[in-house]
């Protein structure tokens, strides 16, 4: 079976056009993806040794409370029907009750994503700056104590834990040297004065126009978004600079030099518009592994972001708030993944 | 010009040198002793093993090199600063810190092999049988793993601690289910290359049936890659670990794991940062320790970078 399969011509060439075809095949993975998220999130959500209708009606309850709430669970359906209810729950955004705060989950969600989307475009932001940068100079000067430089970054980036150099910051750079503003997103005489509005505390305060209190917003969040894009530095470079070795290799490089353009212009208007597409896709998947970063950079620095609202739900043992936010982690990862994958196609000619 | 090795004669480096070998053994011995040669030459990656062989000493002899025992009390003598007695300080309840890092080098060292023993196995089996049998038992097991790798670790380790409960036994299996898909991935990678190899038509032929092609002939070929990929994994299992104890979901205390020392450091943070900063350089000269050695261990293996 092994042996014919090798030499398998390709299935029937479809008479559709080739993207139809494309589309269908990304469409129904992405689809069956979500479904496996979905499958997966409410296994979780029945392994949890927590009794969901204990949670809802406490220890005290009558056997004839429990009954009728265990009902309205639809408990007392089979296991496919209660699939069936949790998908159509989870499609419509109907997340249930975060207990531990009272509110919607979707409504608690809305409140505490714009925080974390906003340490993480920050982040990003720094990561895209210096990781690039960092890779094309190590590529271009390979061996050099620049690479060594980049190899030793790329090393730390990787290692160290963001919790804890979290922490040393904050004793040195807040507590020591008083440079930046310490956990939280704002000094506690700034709460509230300027209105939400999009929710992103820098954005909301230059609408409102208050100078003051962009300048302690942003002092707050400089040092969890430096301590996170760590990480993505590395992340970034590490693959620039692999992805412009194996540019920086090719023939057409050495033409271009030998035609007489200068080194710099060879690897700003050639090399380095060859790997863009590249660069792209992983700084996406890079800001998407942010997300899991935020997860302990919030609880470091207090950061009312969705890190610490799922830490939170987890430590209190809230399971809607804990499934929703591991549910809607995975469809930001599925998606990112899939606009890398079309931005693949539509803008390098050679997957065509 | 082939170099006959006459016993007695050559020796071992004779042996190992030699330009023909004369045996598979030999074959496959020369390799391991050039691939060793290449990563004794990288001096980052030394340092990298050296890092590991200590953490090994150090939580064999833990007990004869900690001047304390991890958990005695001195309320007298609490939050100290690092000093003769107490080279890294003394915690909240007077405890050396010095050796709680000690002994928590062996929770971090159980922990990574602990992973590794589940992990491996499941994802070199689910990699294999999925690349050998091909059809849809491939498309179903590679969609699960599809699924598995759309949430990053560290998330759905959480969502499975939150399913398990907290503790370091739950931890363990959270992070075990967040780390075999890659190695899935990667011996499937492997099964494909090699499943329609002359050997294993052979194999076919001669009648063997399918399960023991694949534990006898096809999973020894994926094995290299995926310790390679295992080791590559260690600096992330123990940041992993580290996290979940630092989260409160992990180790529990008193134990002295070192995620769960530092987040109780962290509420002694600014009176006594030394509370966090010895278990926290801990975890990072570890996990820097396991980057190197991987790092090194893919120079030689995977010579395309060069």
């Amino acid at each position: 079976m092994a042996v014919t399969d090798v030499n398998r011509q390709p299935v029937a060439k479809p008479k559709l056009p080739l993207w139809v075809w494309d589309a269908w095949r990304i469409g129904s993975s992405v689809a069956a993806t979500l479904l496996g998220l979905l499958a997966l999130t409410f296994f979780i959500g029945r392994m949890l040794p927590i009794d969901p209708v204990i949670a809802i009606v406490g220890e005290q309850a009558d056997a004839s409370t429990y009954d009728m709430v265990y009902k309205q669970l639809g408990l007392d359906k089979p296991l496919y029907v209660q699939f069936w209810f949790f998908i159509s729950d989870m499609l419509r955004g109907e997340f249930g009750n975060a207990l531990f705060t009272g509110n919607k989950v979707s409504a608690d969600l809305m409140r505490v994503f714009p925080a974390t989307i906003e340490l993480a475009t920050i982040a990003i932001t720094i990561g895209v700056c210096l990781g690039v940068p960092i890779g094309v100079l190590a590529a271009v000067y390979r061996g050099s104590p620049i690479d060594h430089f980049a190899r030793v970054i790329g090393l730390l980036g990787y290692s160290v834990p963001t919790f804890w150099s979290g922490l040393m910051g904050l004793v040195l750079f807040y507590a020591m040297l008083g440079w930046v503003g310490g956990p939280g997103r704002l000094d506690v005489f700034y709460i509230d004065i300027v209105d939400r509005v999009t929710g992103l505390m820098l954005v909301d305060a230059l609408i409102a126009g208050e100078w003051e209190v962009f300048q302690n917003a942003f002092s707050h969040i400089v040092l969890p978004a430096s301590i996170l894009s760590f990480n993505a530095i590395a992340f970034i470079s590490r693959l620039t600079r692999s992805f412009m070795l194996a540019q920086l290799s090719q023939e057409y490089i050495l033409a271009a030099r030998v035609k007489g353009l200068s080194k710099w212009k060879v690897i700003r208007k050639h090399a380095f518009r060859n790997i863009a597409v590249q660069l792209l896709t992983i700084v996406a998947l890079a800001y998407a592994i942010l997300l899991e970063g935020a997860v302990v950079t919030e609880t470091v620095f207090a950061w009312p972001g969705f890190g610490r609202y799922l830490v939170a739900g987890l430590l209190a043992g809230d399971m809607n708030a804990v499934l929703a936010c591991v549910l809607i982690v995975g469809i930001i990862f599925v998606t990112i993944n899939l606009i890398c994958d079309l931005l693949y196609r539509i803008l390098d000619p050679r997957t065509k | 010009m082939t170099t006959v090795i006459e016993p007695g004669k050559g020796g071992l480096r004779a042996y190992l040198t030699a330009e023909v070998s004369q045996s598979p053994t030999q074959a496959s011995l020369q390799r391991l002793y050039f691939g060793c040669v290449r990563f004794s030459q990288n001096p980052l990656a030394m340092v990298g093993l050296a890092i590991l062989v200590v953490l090994l000493l150090v939580a064999i002899f833990a007990p004869l090199i900690a001047p304390f025992p991890m958990n005695e009390q001195n309320l007298a003598r609490r939050l100290q600063p690092p000093s003769g007695a107490h080279w890294f300080g003394t915690d909240e309840l007077g405890r050396d810190i010095f050796s709680r890092v000690v002994y928590g080098s062996r929770i971090t060292l159980q922990i990574t092999c602990l992973v590794v023993i589940i992990a491996a196995p499941v994802g070199l089996l689910v990699g294999t049988v999925s690349g050998y049998f091909g059809g849809w038992t491939d498309t179903i097991l590679m969609r699960i793993t599809d699924i598995f790798l759309s949430f990053p670790g560290l998330i759905l380790a959480l969502a499975f601690v939150a399913a398990l409960g907290p503790g370091i036994r739950n931890a363990v299996i959270a992070i075990a289910l967040t780390i075999w898909p890659p190695m899935a991935r990667l011996a499937r990678a492997e099964t494909l290359t090699v499943r329609s190899s002359d050997y294993i038509a052979a194999i076919r032929a001669q009648g063997a049936p399918a399960w023991r092609i694949v534990v006898k002939h096809v999973v020894p070929m994926c094995l290299s890659s995926v310790i390679i990929r295992v080791t590559l994994n260690m600096a992330g299992i123990i940041l992993t670990a580290a996290a979940l104890g630092f989260l409160g979901l992990g180790a529990q205390p008193p134990m002295p794991e070192w995620g769960a020392m530092l987040s109780t450091g962290r509420q002694y943070l600014l009176g006594s940062w030394f509370l966090a900063a010895a278990p926290g350089l801990a975890i990072l000269v570890v996990s820097l320790g396991f980057n190197l050695v991987g790092d090194g261990l893919r120079d030689v293996l995977d010579p395309r970078d060069e």
